[in-house]
């Protein structure tokens, strides 16, 4: 194992980084002055694009081109939007969608 | 006292659907951790402090072979650059929220980012401190989650593998809310485009930022429309 010190410098440095991240909007644009307005459409309109692009980041890893070509995490996802759709129970559908993952990856695709 | 109740309870009712992922991803980094030598204290501290659920995967790695502090604060930096994009939506709200400011942006995860965008606040419930209570719950679920991992992790008889996809559930389902509320599908249809481009050209690793990015790009480029399209009678 590292030195104490040198684990408590790692992780109060993947600690503030991270923070960094995540402060950088508030440290550009939340000053006194106002935010102009290409920031302010940008907040609006932004959160479904990320949205999306963070399902397909949790569907990174998964191998499209060798068996059984992700079908696993395709039908989960589509269980998931059809429940959705039909009941918008959000605790439904995840539950739904999850339950449908882990039974299908621990026989069909076991 | 009534309307801290309502605040409280409509608060935790949105953190739950982030609860099991939390609980299960948190363990399986406390597990991690304990493995590479970190008992249930260390777990407890990064799960505060860090408080990001990749990047505290990858901390354990550089725990076990000692990695350079300039070498982790740039891959951090790399990891997390995802970050800057969610609290463009949330400047004024957060600055508005005194000395929980900081603590708001610190506790800005994904899975919290996703809930805030799809929460109303009814009228008896206090807004501010609904995105507080639901900030804070989320986190307490993540340590929680970690101190299990941490104690228990070797005695966890069944096999959990698969839960992890309720983090992918959790962000499709507020998908289909947003395609659901928003006026106009466009920016979700760039989003998923733009990554599953960048995804097949750079691959896993290095895909999300450029992503993002040309997101950005384009939503500036299309502006116009696209402010025409969201005026005529959004909410967002």
């Amino acid at each position: 194992m590292i030195p104490f010190w040198n684990a408590i410098a790692l992780i109060a440095t993947v600690g503030i980084c991270t923070f960094l991240t995540r402060s950088a909007p508030f440290a550009l644009f939340g000053g006194k002055r106002e935010i102009p307005g290409w920031v302010k459409y940008l907040g609006n309109i932004l959160p479904p694009a990320i949205i999306s692009t963070l399902v397909i980041y949790c569907l990174k890893d998964v191998r499209f081109a060798v068996f059984p070509f992700g079908a696993a995490e395709i039908l989960s996802v589509l269980a998931v939007v059809v429940l959705h759709v039909w009941k918008r129970n959000i605790l439904l559908s995840m539950a739904g969608g999850t339950v449908l993952y882990m039974v299908l990856i621990h026989t069909v695709f076991a | 006292m009534k309307k801290d109740r309502q605040t409280i309870a409509f608060a935790f009712k949105k953190s739950l659907p982030v609860m099991v992922g939390y609980l299960f991803l948190g363990s399986a980094f406390g597990i991690m951790l304990f493995q590479a030598g970190y008992n249930f204290i260390w777990a407890f501290f990064i799960s505060i402090f860090v408080y990001a659920g990749s990047m505290q995967f990858m901390l354990v790695s550089f725990l076990s072979a000692g990695t350079a502090i300039p070498t982790a604060a740039a891959v951090t930096l790399f990891v997390n650059s995802r970050h800057m994009f969610y609290g463009l939506s949330f400047i004024e709200k957060f600055k508005s929220m005194g000395k929980r400011f900081f603590y708001m942006i610190h506790s800005l995860t994904d899975e919290t980012y996703t809930v805030f965008c799809g929460m109303k606040c009814p009228k008896n419930t206090d807004e501010k401190k609904v995105y507080f209570y639901v900030a804070l719950f989320n986190h307490c679920y993540w340590i929680l989650g970690g101190i299990i991992g941490s104690l228990m992790g070797q005695y966890i008889p069944f096999d959990f593998k698969g839960v992890d996809f309720s983090m992918t559930a959790l962000f499709t389902v507020m998908l289909v809310e947003q395609w659901i509320q928003f006026k106009t599908h466009i920016p979700a249809i760039v989003g998923a485009l733009s990554a599953a481009l960048f995804l097949l050209i750079l691959g896993p690793d290095a895909f999300l930022l450029p992503s993002l990015m040309t997101t950005v790009l384009v939503m500036l480029a299309f502006r116009k429309p696209l402010e025409e399209t969201t005026r005529k009678g959004a909410k967002q």
